[in-house]
């Protein structure tokens, strides 16, 4: 059983999808990241609503053929690394991010 | 994870996408600048639908910087309305203004939309001779104001001096002035031709070895030509610059070109999608194939490496392949070294 986490995109961030990788701006500082697919995936899907869990059940698992303990683990990492850059979110509750079109 | 803007340049290079696009929403504006080089020209802006179809063509091909100018973009009703469609369209957006119509909400706004920054042009630390510039007394004052309101905000600012007769030929004050408000600050060094082609604005260019002085006062970074920003978004090596590969300007009116001072017309986005304009003009796929190797005079200069010579001022001079006079005023600045085209 996996911890229930939320993640939205942080509210200032800028971000475009280029071919497979996707580019994200900074908020705060304008650092720049480029996110390769699957990164990426979970990026698009960081609505602040899906938990983690169904990002990788749904987005991850079948479109890269890998187990869930392993996709949910390298999801884990990565959220980790872009909530300590501050351009993700993280709750154990749903919530609001960057606004949507 | 993080990687660095090469990668991304290249990749947009390759991939031909408008990375950075440069919108002038209104060319309107209540203030009258010696140095404008807008025309006087007046037209059916674009509509509040029209900017949104467009912002939408633009996020779909890929574009992430969005400059958003004028004229003065505060004049624009739908101002607010278009930045926020922006946003949720995930660009990052740069905004200039002259300030003088920005009050506490404006900045407040401008905060809540997370604006990447605000440029402010300020031409002098002198009231009298800011105002004079722009022909608006009391804008030297609203400006500051506009900056101090931003700042407590905590929007990011820049504020960009040119330096010209009749103004301020020096940066000293100005500099200090940004660094009491905590702004950034950028100088511009060269006023360019009015888009028209009327030339008379050149003639505040302060003198070359007044250039010289004012450049080795400055940090290189806070050196720039007015219309490139900060950044160079292209690793340039062969091609002339990133104008019509990686960058465009689109005007209140429609009209797309490779670069605000790059006067080569490729279409106009109510008669054809921009995306079709970009990928199909003829004009911009000849301007496309140009290569530093192609240039005629600047090939063989021993400054190339150290100067930024721009396409559209070379075109406004009259021969888009030649030199331009005015950025070999700045090599000359930069250096001491005379370029060929100035011995003449």
């Amino acid at each position: 059983m996996k911890p229930i986490i939320y993640i939205a995109r942080a509210p200032g961030v800028a971000w475009r999808r280029l071919e497979d990788e996707v580019i994200v701006l900074s908020g705060s500082d304008s650092s720049l990241f480029i996110l390769n697919a699957v990164a990426g995936e979970i990026w698009e899907a960081a609505d602040g609503k899906t938990t983690l869990s169904d990002i990788v059940v749904r987005r991850i698992i079948p479109g890269f053929e890998v187990e869930f303990e392993q996709a949910y683990e390298d999801a884990a990492e990565f959220v980790r690394a872009l909530a300590d850059e501050g351009i993700l979110l993280v709750s154990s509750q749903p919530l609001d991010g960057a606004p949507e079109p | 994870m993080r990687d660095c803007r090469e990668n991304l340049l290249g990749k947009a290079v390759r991939l031909g996408v408008p990375l950075k696009v440069h919108l002038d929403i209104t060319w309107r504006c209540h203030l009258r600048c010696i140095h404008c080089y807008l025309p006087q020209r007046q037209g059916e802006e674009l509509s509040n639908s029209e900017i949104a179809s467009l912002l939408e063509n633009l996020a779909g091909l890929g574009s992430l910087f969005l400059l958003l100018s004028g004229g003065e973009v505060l004049l624009r009703s739908d101002f607010f309305e278009i930045l926020a469609l922006a946003r949720r369209l995930h660009f990052a957006v740069f905004v200039k203004t002259s300030g003088t119509m920005l009050n506490e909400a404006a900045a407040r706004r401008l905060a809540e939309l997370h604006v990447k920054r605000v440029d402010v042009s300020i031409y002098s630390e002198r009231p009298e001779v800011h105002d004079r510039i722009t022909g608006l007394e009391g804008s030297f004052a609203r400006a500051v104001g506009a900056i101090r309101r931003l700042r407590a905000n905590g929007v990011k600012v820049r504020i960009n001096q040119s330096l010209m007769q009749s103004g301020a030929i020096d940066s000293t004050g100005v500099r200090q002035l940004a660094a009491e408000l905590g702004a950034d600050y950028c100088c511009n060094l060269t006023i360019i031709p009015r888009l028209n082609g009327d030339r008379s604005t050149v003639a505040l260019n302060i003198p070359r070895n007044v250039k010289r002085a004012a450049m080795g006062a400055m940090e290189p970074t806070r050196l720039t030509e007015p219309s490139c920003g900060s950044e160079k978004l292209l690793p340039l090596e062969e091609l002339a610059c990133s104008a019509g590969h990686t960058g465009c300007y689109i005007s209140p009116f429609g009209d797309v070109y490779p670069c605000v001072q790059f006067p080569l017309w490729l279409g106009n986005v109510r008669e054809r999608s921009f995306e079709k304009i970009w990928r199909e003009s003829p004009a911009l796929q000849r301007w496309r194939k140009v290569r530093n190797a192609d240039l005629t005079v600047c090939r063989a200069c021993e400054l190339q490496s150290v100067c930024s010579r721009c396409p559209g001022l070379a075109c406004l001079e009259g021969d888009l392949l030649g030199p331009s006079r005015l950025d070999c005023e700045m090599a000359y600045a930069r250096t001491g070294r005379r370029p060929a085209p100035l011995a003449e």
